[in-house]
């Protein structure tokens, strides 16, 4: 009943010349190419890069982060988390506060509280927003309350050994709880319609088109660096432990190793990552509400993955492009047949496709 | 002319009062409502709606309705001639309700023993103004369950105002009564100056509490295995396909939801009917195929390929469950579709005062009772129970005896499909049908499953009842969500102490 795991040793490599030269000239159109065809070409020209493709471009960059954190925790440790979603929705939530704070007494009731905290009549800040005002503690809490909650949380089911399908779906059922949370009033996070109507980040008007561009190239560079971090650790011995505990936990313990640690340390770092993919990802479509909490969001992103071809992270970038490019094309094109296309996804990857794509060019 | 008139008519309005009801101030307004509900007239009553209609109008000293541009005299029900200056008699939303209260309170004359039943219990929260009435109605009751409605009702107004020993009366009296109502004038009574009427309130206090008490917990055991049932029937089928077979179906759900649509068809089909009740009894066993042959195309085409994969079986499914939404959503509108509840099912059995069971609860609960039995009997009795359960502990053991294992695996799925299918049909009868009904399910139910251990129905029984309760007895403290989330961080901690369940099948089976 063992699953088997294909790996595709090439890639555990990671990556050849060719390889780094796709990587680089990712790069060079990131941070060169369309900043200059965004801010220097005029709009009425036909290379302008509209701010449309800016915004979507920075989301699923932001995606991506998450899907490489996925990739992380599924594809080398082979732990399916379903609650990746809820930790990027945590950091979006952690720059949220920040972002309402930010607009001060621009809001609809020119109050010092956020307009959901005067329309439900509080008189001051509960305790969750303490120090909020400040750009620092947001990132702090956007990063750290991801990675603390999947420390306790992993901390007691891996001591447990829950695993496999047993994990997602407790994970899974946290997310679900947790979105409830969200949506009551009284948790003090603006219920059903989160936060929105955000004015400044750092002083800066958030919907300018160069604070648009400086988003988007943070976002590249966090994702460019999660990328070659997440080589670093897999190509560590750190890395080969948890490949091996993969494919064969029980001999990796009775090899001496404590595997607890291993997938716990995986399953934070992996959790802090979508944390700041979440906070990134709030200043750039400007609104987070519980929705983005919903378990079809979580189990939305371990497709990406699929998608890509696991235990690539390469895969898991082009997956979360693949999938949310198509869906961005869908939705506008095709509304209704957005779900069955991606229900054709989800099935035609896992029967079809067990590598991905990136499996599927790796055997020409 | 109208006095003339009047002399002649057997039942005659009380002049003083329609005149104090056409000219008075609101308070006069009210107690002349009163008055003429207590003469008991049906010329009183058509006077009154004439009134909440806005129709009575008055001219000099002349009271009359004004109906289609003509006059008709109130007392003689004679045409007038309309004259050129009238004036509204104004009737404002305090006014309204009396007259609501008040032509309800005419029905007590009723000879229908329902509806002189329903008016008194219309009334129970009526003002002062109807006593009269009451008192009056209380004389001819002659039926036991009326005549204690009436009396507490009574008692409840005298408390208001009242000598102070028709006060003390009163309490006494409202001391037998275990209406909710009854609690909040007892508590305005006990905060009374009076020490007496404080003294005696505080006791009948006491009395009330109780009787409500042993109501409010009736009720919530009652909410906790009506939910159990709920939680029962939808996790049933789920720990067939999860519990025995292995398959994380996240398609569920939407099995649930075909359940759901097949009994919408079968309604519409049955609609204009003069059987349309009888269409749940049909939908029974077409929900059941209708799930039972998507499951098994469902096992056939995808899930099949998947065994022993439960990760991509989990996105498999999910996917699946994605499509059969939107399937849904493209036949038939993304909006809830209506389903009725037959006459049968509606209404509810009064066990307390302030106990009502519903009969659409009951009925399911005996539906979830009657599957399960169903289920344990197919699975323990059956050549197909014998086949399951065979290739569940030993498949390559199964199969060496000549058991079909792959088709084993099927008409498992379908039956599991199936069962989901019949709680489809049972959700009907108590929530929205749309297209996400089974969403709200799936996390549910695998709890249930998972909580109660895998591979074995009495565990499931067992964890779908446990859960129901505790939901319910969370909810009755702190509300429904937070209850809910107390309910989910509470599994999620048990699943960590004890990962295979309440009910862990003891064997040699090695994890694997």
């Amino acid at each position: 009943m063992t699953p088997k795991m294909v790996t595709v040793t090439n890639f555990s490599r990671l990556y050849g010349p060719r390889g780094w030269a796709i990587l680089g000239t990712c790069a060079v159109v990131a941070f060169v190419v369309i900043p200059i065809f965004n801010l220097a070409v005029p709009a009425s020209s036909p290379f302008h890069v509209s701010a449309f493709w800016v915004t979507l471009i920075g989301k699923i960059m932001c995606f991506a982060i998450v899907a490489l954190a996925l990739d992380l925790v599924w594809g080398y440790a082979g732990i399916l988390s379903l609650g990746h979603g809820l930790f990027f929705a945590l950091g979006g939530y952690g720059m949220g506060m920040y972002l309402m704070r930010q607009i001060g007494r621009q809001g609809q009731y020119q109050s010092d509280l956020p307009d959901f905290m005067v329309f439900l009549d509080w008189k001051t800040f509960p305790w969750q927003w303490w120090n909020t005002d400040q750009f620092w503690w947001a990132i702090l809490l956007a990063t750290a309350i991801p990675g603390l909650l999947a420390f306790v949380f992993g901390y007691f089911a891996f001591r447990s050994r829950v695993k496999g399908v047993y994990f997602s779906i407790i994970t899974q059922a946290l997310t679900f709880a947790a979105m409830l949370l969200f949506f009551r009033n009284n948790t003090g996070f603006g219920g059903n319609n989160g936060f929105t109507d955000f004015k400044t980040i750092l002083g800066f008007n958030i919907t300018s088109p160069e604070t648009r561009m400086s988003l988007f190239c943070i976002t590249a560079f966090f994702l460019v660096a999660t990328l070659l971090l997440g080589r670093w650790i897999v190509t560590s011995k750190f890395g080969r432990v948890l490949t091996a505990i993969r494919d064969a936990e029980p001999r990796v313990m009775f090899c001496g190793y404590n595997t607890v640690h291993y997938k716990l340390a995986i399953f934070t770092f992996s959790a802090v990552l979508c944390g700041i993919a979440g906070a990134l990802y709030v200043p750039q479509v400007g609104i987070i509400n519980p929705s983005e909490m919903s378990p079809a969001n979580s189990i939305e992103i371990a497709i990406w993955v699929a998608v890509g071809g696991r235990g690539t992270l390469a895969g898991a970038i082009l997956g979360a492009g693949l999938v949310n490019g198509a869906k961005s094309f869908f939705t506008v094109a095709f509304p209704e047949y957005w779900l069955f296309a991606l229900g054709a996804i989800f099935i035609a990857v896992t029967l079809f496709m067990p590598r991905g794509v990136l499996g599927l060019l790796a055997r020409r | 002319m109208a006095a003339f008139f009047l002399s002649f008519s057997a039942h005659a309005l009380d002049r003083s009062a329609v005149e104090k009801l056409a000219f008075g101030d609101g308070d006069e307004k009210i107690e002349a409502i009163g008055a003429l509900v207590a003469e008991g007239d049906p010329k009183a009553a058509e006077l009154l709606k004439g009134f909440a209609e806005g129709e009575l109008q008055t001219s000099g000293k002349q009271i009359f309705f004004v109906r289609g541009g003509k006059a008709v005299d109130v007392f003689s029900g004679k045409p007038v001639p309309l004259p050129a200056e009238r004036e509204d008699v104004v009737a404002n939303n305090r006014l309204r309700g009396a007259v609501a209260s008040a032509l309800g309170a005419f029905k007590l004359n009723s000879q229908d023993r329902n509806e002189r039943l329903a008016a008194a219990q219309a009334l129970s929260d009526a003002g002062a103004a109807m006593l009269p009435l009451i008192r009056k109605a209380l004389e001819r009751e002659a039926d036991p369950e009326i005549r204690g409605l009436l009396d507490m009702t009574a008692a409840g107004m005298e408390l208001k105002d009242g000598s102070k020993e028709a006060r003390i009366a009163a309490i006494r009296k409202l001391a037998g009564s275990a209406n909710p109502g009854t609690k909040t004038l007892l508590l305005e009574a006990a905060s009374d100056p009076d020490e007496d009427i404080r003294r005696e309130a505080q006791q009948s206090l006491r009395a009330v509490d109780g009787r409500l008490a042993l109501g409010e917990w009736l009720g919530l055991a009652f909410a906790g295995v009506s939910l159990g049932s709920i939680l029962l029937l939808a996790a049933l089928g789920l720990a067939i396909t999860y519990g025995l077979m292995g398959v994380i179906n996240m398609a569920h759900g939407e099995l649930i939801m075909i359940g759901a649509y097949a009994t919408y068809v079968v309604q519409n089909l049955f609609r204009g009917s003069p059987v349309f009740d009888l269409y749940l009894v049909a939908a029974v066993p077409i929900s059941f195929l209708a799930a039972a042959l998507v499951g098994i195309a469902l096992e056939r085409s995808v899930i099949r390929w998947l065994y022993g994969r439960p990760l991509e079986t989990l996105l498999a499914t999910w996917g699946i469950s994605l499509v059969l939404i939107q399937a849904v959503r493209t036949l038939f509108g993304a909006q809830n579709v209506q389903v009725e509840n037959p006459a049968f099912m509606s209404g509810g059995i009064q066990v307390l005062s302030n106990v009502v069971l519903p009969w659409n609860r009951i009925v399911i609960i005996a539906f979830a009772v009657s599957i399960l039995i169903a289920t344990w009997m197919l699975l323990a009795k059956t050549r197909l129970g014998l086949y399951i359960r065979g290739v569940t502990q030993n498949r390559a053991m199964a199969e060496c005896v000549g058991v079909p294992t792959s088709r084993v695996d099927t008409w498992a799925f379908g039956l599991g499909s199936g069962i989901a299918g019949l709680a489809g049909c049972a959700l009907t009868q108590i929530g929205n049908v749309g297209p996400e009904l089974g969403q709200g399910y799936i996390v549910d139910s695998f709890l249930v499953v998972v909580f109660g251990g895998v591979g074995q129905l009495a565990g499931t029984v067992y964890a779908a009842l446990m859960l129901g309760f505790a939901n319910k007895l969370l909810e009755s403290w702190s509300g429904a969500v937070l209850a809910k989330i107390a309910v989910l961080v509470f599994i999620i901690f048990f699943i960590q102490r004890r990962p295979q369940g309440l009910f862990a099948l003891r064997g040699r089976a090695v994890e694997t």
